[in-house]
């Protein structure tokens, strides 16, 4: 993986140096709040409801063992134990006091890493497929591109005042596991005539105003990538609104002038600036691809694997569940729930990251992987050794056999700690989690993902959630909505609402009416929830749902 | 016709702690139940003036409605979460409440 160089690590302590000097300033009264503000969330530092709140970036998701250790470190020494896996491949910690910011970014800095334009209107931390370069799908490794594009939008001069936050997504498979649909950006690597290249989306994005994203270019060639997007976000930057910030991303740009308009306005831009780029930025990328070469893999008998798969019906459900296929013959993809019934979704403590970093080292080849459905992957496991890789994950509470299933739910933080929030997410998903495992129903419903946001900026992703829940303040209530038959793959579609929210006290009990009425439905134990929906529609598990309704009618 | 003034409270965040504080009579509380409860509105508005010039210890200062009695208790749920903590762990204020 990509490993920094002298002027990166120059480049990292001068900017943590500047900020430590800025926390210094606000604290003896030099700056007020309204001038410090800015400068803080720069740095990846809110007030949240109960305290600071430090977003640290993991740029493509992609983590070493070293790493891992040291957000555990921090955990440890600046927080209370623990930390929390985002929807965006970040780490928050919900409880640093300002005079510790400082010191907590030097401990990132030594292990590469920063929390630098994890906030504010700037190109945000670049994401990529978890199961990047292990997948057996995948055209090429998105990460390198991913790091070129982290490089070159790190303290962009003309990129820091945007008219609103702008994220970037990259896959390099047909299978979209990056929900690049929904990012101001996504970028699909695709192979046309034998040659690599970037389908480039624009224009999604979820928030209030849901957008599924539209291809601007079909085929951009690797070396025109980097001069394509700055045209993008420089028009977008011109043209992008600043009179509404519920109308300043670029969807709304894309959507109120039209993907042509668009089109045409960045190619004018990118005819004017496509001489500044000279190939230095293709000289850096083959320098970063040389830091993702593949690892070596073992060839090894799988007679252990085979042997536990047979007889223990715990691995068998957990290989069964958590496993995904690797390009490499005999390997497969670990993916750790952070997930356990009735646990916070995204939560890890401390000993929980050590474990897994140990782990890593001695079976993954070093590296870990954080999704955007707040799990942590192993990329690169041999078959043989899962049975003691499952062992040590088990007695560290990190063995829940749930990957793709209903209590695999993303949740954002919600009203227990964000200052934005309507309503709490974090209980609602304990309670699905808890309510499903007693029911023991999980594994015969089969994969259903289900995402709940606390407000209508949707950082749960609830409206490409297959059961989009929505967290409201109804009159001092909460309350809470349901979309259903989002989607947030290649087939990517919007949720649609299914009707009157619900209270607190009610949404389980709905969920648990609208799972039944699925199982009522399908067709086949084989047809998924979310192909029962396509093939139905909304009106049979709507009446599930609102059983009063269908009465009253009748 | 303009409604009726309710009691209220001056909150905020702590520069250095980040945590919820609520304004006294001589200075600033952790504990909702000792805050000063302003039921008049010019009273009230003076109080957010005097809190929000206080720039080297608080952040972000506004008035919270709160039922006066008989101690003063969070009206909305979002300031009863500001008062005790978040419900998934036993963090914040009601590590000590």
């Amino acid at each position: 993986m990509y490993s920094y160089t002298e002027f990166d690590d120059a480049f990292l302590a001068e900017r943590n140096a500047q900020f430590r000097a800025q926390v210094e300033r606000r604290i003896d009264g030099s700056l007020t709040e309204d001038e410090f503000k800015p400068l803080r969330l720069m740095n990846g530092l809110y007030l949240q409801l109960h305290a600071y709140m430090l977003r640290v970036a993991i740029p493509y998701g992609t983590l070493n063992s070293t790493q891992m250790h040291k957000l555990a470190d921090i955990a440890e020494k600046w927080d209370k134990g623990y930390g929390h896996f985002t929807t965006r491949q970040n780490i928050q910690y919900n409880w640093p006091q300002l005079r510790d910011v400082p010191d907590m970014l030097d401990a990132l800095a030594e292990v590469n890493m920063h929390a630098i334009q994890t906030s504010g209107n700037t190109i945000r931390n670049v994401t990529a497929d978890h199961f990047a370069g292990a997948a057996a799908d995948e055209v090429a490794d998105p990460r390198p591109v991913a790091e070129l594009i982290r490089q070159w939008s790190t303290d962009h001069p003309e990129f820091q005042f945007l008219p609103r936050k702008f994220k970037v997504a990259v896959s390099g498979a047909p299978h979209d596991r990056a929900v690049i649909k929904a990012h101001d950006i996504g970028l699909q690597i695709v192979e046309r005539d034998g040659v690599l290249g970037f389908q480039v989306i624009v224009g999604g994005g979820l928030g209030r105003t849901p957008m599924i994203g539209k291809v601007l270019y079909d085929f951009v060639a690797s070396e025109d990538l980097l001069p394509t997007l700055e045209a993008i976000v420089s028009v977008y930057n011109l043209l992008g609104r600043r009179d509404n910030k519920y109308k300043a991303r670029i969807k709304i740009t894309v959507h109120e002038n039209g993907i042509d308009d668009i089109r045409a306005r960045v190619d004018a831009r990118y005819a004017l600036i496509r001489p500044q780029f000279t190939g230095v930025d293709q000289q850096m990328l083959s320098r970063i691809e040389a830091d993702f070469a593949k690892p070596t893999f073992k060839t090894a008998p799988l007679d252990a694997y085979t042997t536990a798969y047979d007889n223990d019906p715990v691995f068998r459900s957990w290989a069964d569940t958590n496993l995904a296929d690797h390009h490499a013959p005999g390997y497969a993809i670990v993916s750790i729930s952070l997930k356990a019934h009735g646990a916070t979704p995204g939560d890890a403590t401390a000993h929980q990251m050590h474990v897994m970093a140990d782990i890593a080292a001695q079976y993954g080849h070093d590296e870990l992987r954080i999704s955007h459905e707040q799990n942590v992957i192993l990329p690169h496991v041999h078959r043989n050794d899962l049975p003691t890789l499952h062992a040590a994950l088990k007695s560290a509470g990190l063995a829940t056999a749930n990957i793709g299933l209903i209590s695999d739910i993303i949740a954002c933080p919600g009203m227990d700690y964000c200052a934005l929030a309507t309503a709490r997410s974090i209980p609602i998903a304990q309670e699905i989690a808890t309510r499903f495992d007693e029911l023991k129903l999980e594994h015969e419903v089969g994969p259903l993902k289900i995402k709940i946001s606390g407000c209508i900026n949707a950082c749960g992703h609830h409206h490409v959630g297959h059961i989009g829940i929505l967290g409201l303040d109804r009159a001092g209530v909460e309350n809470y909505q349901i979309t259903l038959g989002g989607d947030g793959t290649q087939d990517a579609a919007i949720g649609e609402r299914a009707g009157p929210g619900f209270s607190a006290d009610e949404i389980i009990p709905a969920i648990e009416r609208l799972v039944r009425g699925y199982l009522d439905l399908r067709s086949e134990p084989t047809e998924t929830f979310l192909q029962t929906y396509r093939r139905l529609g909304l009106a049979p598990f709507k009446a599930a749902l609102y059983p009063e309704a269908r009465a009253n009618a009748a | 016709m303009a409604k009726p003034f309710t009691p209220k409270v001056v909150t905020a965040n702590a520069l250095l702690e980040g945590d919820v504080i609520y304004q006294t009579a001589t200075g600033w509380t952790r504990d909702l139940t000792q805050a000063e409860v302003l039921t008049d509105e010019a009273d009230a508005d003076l109080r957010l003036i005097d809190a929000s010039q206080q720039v080297d210890l608080v952040v972000g200062v506004y008035l919270a409605d709160v039922d006066p009695d008989p101690v003063p208790q969070p009206v909305h749920f979002r300031e009863a979460f500001r008062a005790k903590g978040p419900s998934n762990y036993a963090h914040g204020k009601q590590e000590t409440l």
